[in-house]
């Protein structure tokens, strides 16, 4: 019987596509042979705005790209600028970068954990990852204000403190949380169906997943033990005892296992940061960086000043480049910031995780049936914001 | 110093006449080389001196500069857990370099995207095709000469405030 190569358009409307990824996808009956991705045109322009913002002005933009990890890329973000200044963070306000980092990378595990298990056809596991969620979210309004663009951390430090409640709020989801893991593990980890849509599927080979660029879970579930909080210290990272998940199959399956371990480790991290938690500033002491006390702004004409010249001027950032990559849910988040001694930006580029992930997709799927495209979306765990800023 | 990492002495006996600058600032080693020998000079970080993860390809766009353009590279080491960045400059008549892709299969999209924004030609890239923009598209958004705005608007001129 003669064959022909059909051309079908999955997305930008398929609901594992994200809203604005559509996929061309050529079929030899359901068997996948070529996949053109087109990643939509979304267009916020982040890296061309910052170019006319300063560096305090910027520093929103950047919670907007990946949308379900806002503290993670004002964190890269905060820490590019820190690097460029010079400058020290106190360790109050470290502890609760780590805390907020982590809690942040639960947040996006559960959205991860829902999307794909309903992409899957598994939809307990969605209404209860959303259940979780929604503390997390609450911690957020909490220390924040917002329940999404968080906005929360400041070059030098954070916004403010701590409110109180949080310690509680905190303890609370730390005692229930490993019990709802093994709640989806017990729904998801020994169903025949999951199993079977999830096994040697999008497999990629560790070369292969270095020689595309893949970071983060994607990369340590092709057994590529590598973790950037780990190997590359940031925020100080190196004080924390945790583990970093290694799969062995390289496929779906082990994805789904390094992400669910990693949010276990997670709750670890936290727990042994609430523990460190000090009582301390939360901004550097540098009044040419940093905002001054509110106290002093609305009580002393000088705070006004002080306050004033830095919102309305910026402050200046030696001439320079600097690289600083954070270990970002979804894989390695660089920020690379060219200054000119001005107080703007003179080049900001994002290295986004999901965008170079997702050009492994092809690879990942070429020969596996239609279907289980579905499931190396869900895997991949992309975010469309990121990959079009 | 940078005189003293280790890639840095390596790269300098093999390619003496290829490298521009050596520079170590807040402790990331940046080397620039000539465009011509980009190639071999990633070549040999990746296979000699373990920096097998190719992080970012990006371009600076240096307006009123001669040369305008810097694409610049970042290399991770994922065995020896350590950074360096390479650079490149491009001049604005000859807008192009050599495509990394024969190294890396990361290299594809970051230089589309970098060809897109910067319109920088990378050559031999096998699908150099514009990849945020529209194909159609006229203009490449991030150069210092692109309006903020977008084409045919007013120009920026800053905030009110």
């Amino acid at each position: 019987m003669a064959s022909e190569i059909m051309t079908l358009n999955m997305g930008p409307q398929h609901p594992s596509t994200h809203g604005v990824l559509r996929l061309v996808v050529e079929l030899d009956g359901e068997v996948i042979q070529k996949i053109t991705p087109h990643i939509g045109y979304l267009h916020r322009g982040i890296e061309k705005l910052s170019e006319h913002r300063t560096y305090h002005q910027a520093l929103p933009l950047t919670d907007r790209m990946d949308y379900l990890a806002p503290m993670h890329n004002n964190l890269g973000y905060v820490l590019a600028v820190e690097k460029l200044l010079g400058i020290e963070v106190p360790e109050r306000a470290e502890t609760i970068r780590v805390i907020m980092a982590e809690l942040t990378r639960l947040k996006s595990h559960l959205v991860w954990i829902a999307c794909h298990a309903l992409d899957i056809g598994a939809m307990t596991v969605f209404i209860y990852a959303f259940r979780e969620r929604e503390k997390i979210m609450e911690l957020y309004e909490m220390v924040s204000g917002a329940r999404m663009t968080s906005n929360y951390f400041r070059v030098g430090g954070l916004s403010r403190d701590l409110p109180a409640g949080f310690e509680a709020a905190v303890q609370e989801i730390l005692d229930t949380f490993p019990g709802h893991f093994d709640t989806y593990e017990g729904l998801l980890t020994k169903n025949t169906i999951w199993l079977q849509r999830t096994i040697g599927n999008g497999v990629i080979s560790a070369d292969d997943a270095i020689d595309f660029g893949i970071s983060g879970p994607a990369l340590r579930g092709s057994g590529v033990d590598f973790d950037l909080r780990r190997d590359l210290p940031y925020s100080g990272y190196e004080k924390y005892d945790f583990k970093v998940p290694v799969g062995e199959n390289c496929d779906t399956f082990d994805r789904y296992k390094v992400r669910l371990v990693e949010m276990r480790e997670s709750v670890k991290i936290i727990d042994q940061a609430m523990k460190r938690l000090k009582p301390g500033p939360i901004l550097a002491d540098a009044p040419q960086v940093c905002y001054p006390p509110k106290e002093s702004v609305y009580n002393s004409i000088e705070g006004l000043i002080h306050h004033f010249k830095i919102a309305s001027e910026g402050f200046p950032v030696p001439e320079g480049e600097v690289y600083q990559g954070v270990e970002n849910p979804k894989g390695e988040l660089g920020y690379y910031m060219v200054s000119d001694g001005s107080s703007k930006p003179y080049r900001m580029r994002v290295r986004p995780p999901s965008f170079v992930n997702l050009g492994a997709i092809e690879k990942m799927a070429k020969g596996s049936m239609i279907a289980d495209l579905v499931a190396v979306i869900g895997t991949l765990d992309i975010v469309l914001g990121e990959i079009d800023r | 110093m940078a005189e003293n990492n280790r890639a840095v002495v390596k790269l300098k006996e093999r390619f003496a006449n290829a490298l521009l600058d050596c520079k170590e600032y807040r402790g990331e080693v940046t080397v620039t080389v000539k465009k011509e020998n980009i190639l071999e000079v990633l070549k040999c970080l990746r296979d000699d001196l373990r920096y097998n993860f190719l992080t970012d390809v990006t371009a600076v766009d240096y307006l009123g500069q001669d040369p305008r353009f810097m694409v610049v590279y970042h290399l991770m080491s994922i065995p020896n857990k350590d950074r360096i960045r390479v650079k490149a400059p491009v001049t604005e008549a000859d807008c192009s370099i050599d495509s990394a892709t024969s190294l890396w299969n990361s290299a594809n999209w970051l230089e589309r995207e970098a060809y897109d924004l910067f319109g920088i030609d990378f050559k031999n890239h096998p699908n150099l095709v514009r990849i945020l923009m529209t194909d159609d598209w006229v203009g490449h958004p991030l150069r210092k000469d692109y309006p903020l705005q977008g084409p045919d608007r007013e120009p920026y001129k800053g905030r009110l405030s």
